[in-house]
């Protein structure tokens, strides 16, 4: 797709040096990132490249900042007044922070898995039918196959398929989270933004997760911030290390988690602190 | 400090108070529904439903002041509910920190627990003086302006106990605000809303105060809101001070009615409630 070369694509490339990894674009580009609460300055000047259908992994330890970026990528700040963001974050070249879209549809587009389930109190059914239909206009019978589409797309079809219009409520955990990734998958997004979406779950739910992040990177591109660096090593093609709202280092996985360039990242993967 | 044989005495005379006060306020209420069933069963027969208020010894019953209660309550929550929802909605969704909000939320505290009968004065000037006379839209109002504080602050609590995160989940699929008003946080709040409604109705069903100067009651038949308007609460005011024993014994019917009837009302919310949680 992008056979010109831009020296800012540098990470992208880096990617495309690995095997399995043909050329990916950029997908979201944040410069000069700075965010705040009220006076508290909680990005500080944050640059980096999201690149097209992979898997970008942002660890730290807590109030790094992490959680913060990743509400910015689909406007949740919006939603409280005194939080602030200036810079920049261009998704496919369109900047959204500002007022320049509408953050409906920045929302539309990227959709945001949060770390505890958060089934609505409605069928399962509804559950996924709700988002649809913020966005388009379905008959049934294409409600019904998009309802099967997502549940499929997210592993759970089969657990599902013979009690569609129970309540989503009695639900597993496990299962309520991937419903939750079907419902986010619904609206047809092209970044799905994971906050910690396995921290609530035990590892038999997480590691179908895991296995589920693996297949959706075919078709979405995929933000996930996790305190667990076996995950972001197990899943993520790229790892970004942040520390007290700075991005010390963005590297292919394999490279930040064997060897690392900052002192601060090699002392957080080894527990020196965190 | 005092010995283990002291304190365990301290405790025991506390807890056989406390036992025995609560005892105490059982009995009360028991008493009451005791004295109200003895007196009210035996005068509840079928013409308190099917005849209206006649003088002593024509055999009257209370229909007019049943249907009028029933009309200017259901007009009372008509306007008191969707005020009382979308005022509690406003407090809990947008108005946490604003200015308006906390004084709505003042304002509001002020009227839960301010003197009917000062509602009834407050409409008795201004609907009842300038438009002429006693009405049934009158006693409607009065009513409603009791309504409209329970259902604020029900809604407001019951919309604060919604976890953040179901509404940012809804954000999250680009909804719009209304529709995540709408459909997901009054969804996951409905039984407490409707528990609120219901203790409102309650509320409203057995006030007598502000219907005095409003809609004033009515002893002949008339379901019209601009005229003067029986109610229950009324009838039994001036049947209960009235030297006839019929119409004592009627008073005490529709004591019981009103009684057995918000009874219901409450053991119903304690129902939703209950399969809520």
């Amino acid at each position: 797709m992008t056979s010109a070369v831009d020296p800012t694509f540098n990470l992208a490339s880096s990617v495309a040096a690995k095997p399995d990894a043909p050329v990916a674009p950029v997908k979201l580009k944040v410069e000069g990132l700075q965010f705040y609460y009220g006076q508290n300055h909680a990005l500080k000047n944050i640059n980096f490249d999201i690149p097209e259908k992979r898997v970008t992994a942002m660890i730290g330890p807590s109030g790094c900042g992490k959680s913060t970026l990743l509400r910015v990528f689909n406007r949740m700040y919006d939603l409280y007044p005194g939080q602030r963001a200036e810079g920049q974050v261009l998704f496919d070249g369109v900047n959204i922070v500002g007022k320049e879209l509408d953050s409906t549809v920045v929302r539309s587009r990227i959709g945001m898995v949060f770390q505890k389930p958060t089934p609505f109190p409605m069928s399962i059914y509804d559950n996924i039918a709700f988002g649809v239909r913020l966005h388009e206009k379905l008959n049934k019978a294409q409600m019904d196959e998009r309802v099967e589409w997502c549940l499929r797309k997210a592993a759970i079809w089969d657990e599902t398929k013979d009690r569609l219009n129970t309540s989503a409520l009695g639900m597993s955990g496990g299962q309520q989270q991937r419903l939750c990734i079907a419902r986010t998958i619904a609206v047809r997004p092209e970044v799905i933004l994971l906050d910690e979406p396995t921290s609530a779950l035990d590892p038999i739910s997480t590691s179908k997760i895991e296995d589920l992040i693996d297949e959706l990177k075919r078709e979405f591109t995929i933000v996930i911030v996790t305190h667990n660096m076996q995950q972001a090593a197990r899943c993520a093609d790229i790892t970004a290390f942040f520390y007290l709202g700075e991005l010390i280092e963005v590297a292919p996985s394999d490279v930040i988690f064997t060897n690392p360039k900052e002192i601060k990242t090699r002392d957080y993967i080894t527990g020196r602190f965190g | 400090m005092a010995s283990l044989a002291a304190r365990r005495a301290k405790d025991t005379t506390i807890k056989a108070v406390s036992i025995g006060f609560a005892v105490f306020a059982i009995f009360l209420l028991g008493w009451i529904l005791w004295t109200l069933l003895a007196r009210g069963l035996p005068a509840l027969g079928l013409n308190v439903f099917t005849n209206i208020t006649m003088p002593p010894g024509q055999h009257g019953g209370l229909l007019n002041a049943i249907v009028g209660s029933l009309i200017q309550v259901g007009i009372a929550m008509l306007i008191g509910g969707p005020i009382g929802i979308f005022c509690g909605t406003f407090l809990a969704e947008n108005g946490k920190k604003t200015k308006l909000g906390a004084a709505a939320r003042f304002v509001n505290d002020i009227l839960l627990s301010a003197p009917s009968i000062l509602v009834g004065l407050f409409i008795y000037s201004l609907l009842v003086v300038p438009f002429g006379g006693f009405s049934g839209w009158a006693g409607s109002v009065a009513l409603a302006i009791l309504v409209i504080p329970v259902v604020v602050r029900t809604t407001e609590d019951m919309l604060n106990l919604v976890p953040v995160g179901l509404r940012e989940a809804a954000f999250a699929l680009g909804a719009p605000q209304w529709k995540v008003v709408m459909f997901i946080t009054w969804r996951a709040a409905r039984a407490g809303i409707v528990t609120g409604v219901l203790l409102a109705i309650a509320r409203a069903a057995g006030e007598t105060a502000p219907l005095l100067f409003t809609s004033l009651g009515n002893n002949a038949w008339s379901v019209d809101l601009n005229k003067p308007m029986a109610s229950l609460p009324i009838a039994i005011y001036q049947y209960a001070g009235s030297p006839f024993d019929d119409w004592v014994a009627l008073a005490w019917a529709g004591a019981l009615l009103i009684t057995v009837g918000v009874l219901l009302l409450n053991v119903v919310s304690r129902l939703v409630l209950a399969r809520m949680h």
